[in-house]
């Protein structure tokens, strides 16, 4: 496939203003996989993914894109091949979708360059993957949250990079609208060979939906590979100090945590 | 396949049919621009036919007409043309950058801070025009250090990024005043134009400066309309998008503070030009593209509307900056009230 490419964090270590929370991390992004990386709040899933997104720099090691630093590389060419979708981005006053959704063009626009065919074909292509065809011409504040997502995700298609990042894109989304995400970029890993990476909350979906989990806490990555080989109910009481079974999943076979809590457990289990 | 086809060509229709009420509106806001241009070479104490004022800027010499239009009216009407324009650009680009409409140089107190400059410059300094146009970027380019300077806590905050900005103005807009009571009374008439700006005795020499800078950080600005509205989807998803948003926050600032102090050391603060230039503009247009251009446009209309009634809808004359302010007072309320029950404030 022409879309591979080399995705490493070396030796990461990366915090914000001299508080460091990611410390010491090396791993490599399996290519045209999913990835999900799991991780307790505060465990410093989100500052890994923002930081091999280049929206936080490194404080030592490197995020490095087919051998060199993405820092390296000038900002829109990286934006052709590594694109993110930040947890809440900001809606532009009185926008329509067809117009956000060509907002992710600007990295194959030039200054002076108008809309070519390939922009309008991109943006086509996008909506009608992520089904928002029909409300293209409508103003962006008279959808619903799953549909938005689903525009920032089509104007992330757009973007035609080769790896896109994720940041928690389910949360404060029903359940159904959870799956229905979930789908899609399943779809869009299967159809194009897109190397996706996203931070999760929901470790079941998590287990479901990934080809590979990284494993983070306190800054260190302390497992990965495929969750059926390391979802353990060891690795869950490590990761989120939290007493569980371990089943396989009634639909996927995939594992599926069952947490104790201290309430409503049968007799004799405990 | 085929329902697929329609459903395409329905949305590059929209794309399409944005851009062409962008060119459409645009071109209406030039026009309109050059119609009230004539209207403020047509009108006066005399009121001239068209062919007079043509052959009067031709440069023939004709009698009472000559000094009226060339020396009186000509420099009054470009005065209001650039600095109406400089004023609603870099409204807009503040207000665009920072995603909130009061986030203006008006309220933030930038033109208040370039206005400070300027008066002690003439009023105290008796000091010629170029050194009150670099003055008045000194103290426009001072007042926004400080600003960041002091609004810096955590996290970055519009909201106490704005109210600082009022506090700052509501002091500067003091020392304004201070300076003016202070001056000798031949002074006065000169330093009334910094409370409110006025085009008032606009001279040919005063205004090369400003016309020189809005030709010069127009095309750049224009240039950067994309990029800028790349920021406006926040800083993480304009990084993601290939800009190095450090970098262009600092050349926008620039370039607006640049051509807003030079357009206030020309006409003084026309108050709420730079505030209302940006909204009405993305009101007509709507928000496909970049609105630098039409919320230019929006200003100049504004300014030279705003002159022509000031000078002839009343008994007496009033400052261009009175008319703007009755004009925006209002709306100021109006978004005050909004933004207050959306929770924005």
């Amino acid at each position: 496939m022409s879309n591979t490419h080399v995705f490493r964090a070396e030796r990461l270590v990366s915090g914000y203003d001299h508080k460091t929370i990611i410390h010491g991390i090396d791993l490599e992004i399996p290519q045209n996989k999913i990835s999900v990386i799991i991780g307790a709040n505060g465990s410093g899933k989100s500052t890994l993914l923002k930081t091999m997104a280049k929206l936080i720099k490194p404080t030592e090691g490197d995020v490095t894109l087919d051998g060199k630093a993405i820092n390296k590389y000038p900002p829109k060419e990286l934006a052709r091949m590594l694109g993110l979708l930040p947890q809440s981005p900001v809606v532009p006053d009185g926008i329509t979708v067809a117009d956000l959704v060509g907002r992710g063009r600007f990295p194959h626009q030039s200054l002076f360059s108008g809309w070519s065919k390939q922009d309008y074909e991109a943006v086509e292509e996008a909506m009608a993957f992520m089904n928002i065809t029909a409300f293209a011409n409508h103003d962006i504040d008279e959808l619903s949250g799953g549909q938005r997502q689903r525009v920032w995700i089509a104007m992330a298609l757009a973007q035609q990079t080769d790896i896109l990042l994720l940041d928690e894109p389910t949360t404060f989304l029903d359940i159904t609208y959870q799956v229905e995400i979930l789908d899609l970029l399943t779809n869009l890993n299967r159809r194009y060979g897109t190397t996706i990476v996203m931070v999760l909350h929901d470790i079941n979906l998590s287990a479901r939906y990934a080809d590979h989990i990284f494993a983070v806490k306190e800054g260190k990555l302390i497992a990965e590979g495929k969750p059926t080989e390391v979802l353990t109910s060891d690795l869950v009481k490590t990761v989120f100090d939290l007493n569980c079974v371990v089943i396989p999943d009634p639909i996927s076979d995939t594992p599926l945590v069952i947490p104790k809590g201290r309430y409503h457990v049968k007799d004799g289990d405990n | 396949m085929r329902n697929q086809t329609v459903e395409s060509n329905f949305i590059v229709k929209g794309m399409r049919q944005r851009r062409r009420r962008w060119i459409f509106v645009t071109s209406l806001l030039s026009i309109l621009v050059v119609i009230l241009c004539g209207g403020m070479l047509l009108l006066g104490n005399t009121i001239y036919p068209v062919d007079v004022v043509i052959r009067t800027l031709m440069g023939e010499d004709i009698a009472g007409a000559n000094f009226a239009i060339n020396t009186i009216r000509l420099p009054r009407m470009i005065t209001g043309l650039f600095a109406g324009f400089a004023f609603g650009v870099a409204g807009y680009i503040f207000q665009t950058m920072l995603r909130n409409p009061l986030a203006n140089p008006n309220i933030l107190g930038i033109t208040s801070g370039s206005s400070v400059a300027a008066v002690f410059c003439i009023i105290v300094l008796h000091t010629s025009n170029t050194v009150v146009s670099i003055a008045a970027v000194v103290g426009g380019l001072i007042t926004v250090i400080v600003m960041y300077l002091l609004s810096r806590g955590r996290s970055f905050s519009i909201g106490r990024l704005i109210i600082i900005g009022i506090g700052m103005q509501a002091m500067l807009d003091a020392v304004i005043s201070y300076l003016i009571l202070k001056s000798a009374q031949q002074d006065i008439a000169v330093a009334l134009r910094w409370l409110s700006g006025s085009l008032n005795g606009s001279k040919m020499s005063e205004v090369l400066p400003l016309i020189l800078i809005v030709v010069v950080f127009t095309p750049i600005l224009l240039a950067l309309g994309k990029q800028l509205n790349m920021l406006e989807l926040g800083e993480q998803m304009a990084t993601s998008l290939g800009i190095a948003t450090d970098k262009l926050r600092i050349t926008l600032i620039v370039s607006a503070v640049f051509i807003i102090a030079i357009a206030t050391a020309t006409t003084g603060p026309i108050a709420f030009v730079s505030f209302l230039a940006g909204p009405i503009a993305n009101r007509l247009v709507g928000a496909s593209a970049s609105n630098i251009l039409p919320a230019g446009l929006v200003g100049a209309n504004l300014v030279l509307f705003a002159d022509l009634i000031g000078q002839f809808a009343f008994e007496y004359r009033f400052p261009v900056g009175v008319i703007t302010g009755l004009l925006g007072a209002p709306y100021l309320i109006y978004l005050l009230i909004r933004m207050n029950r959306k929770g924005e404030l």
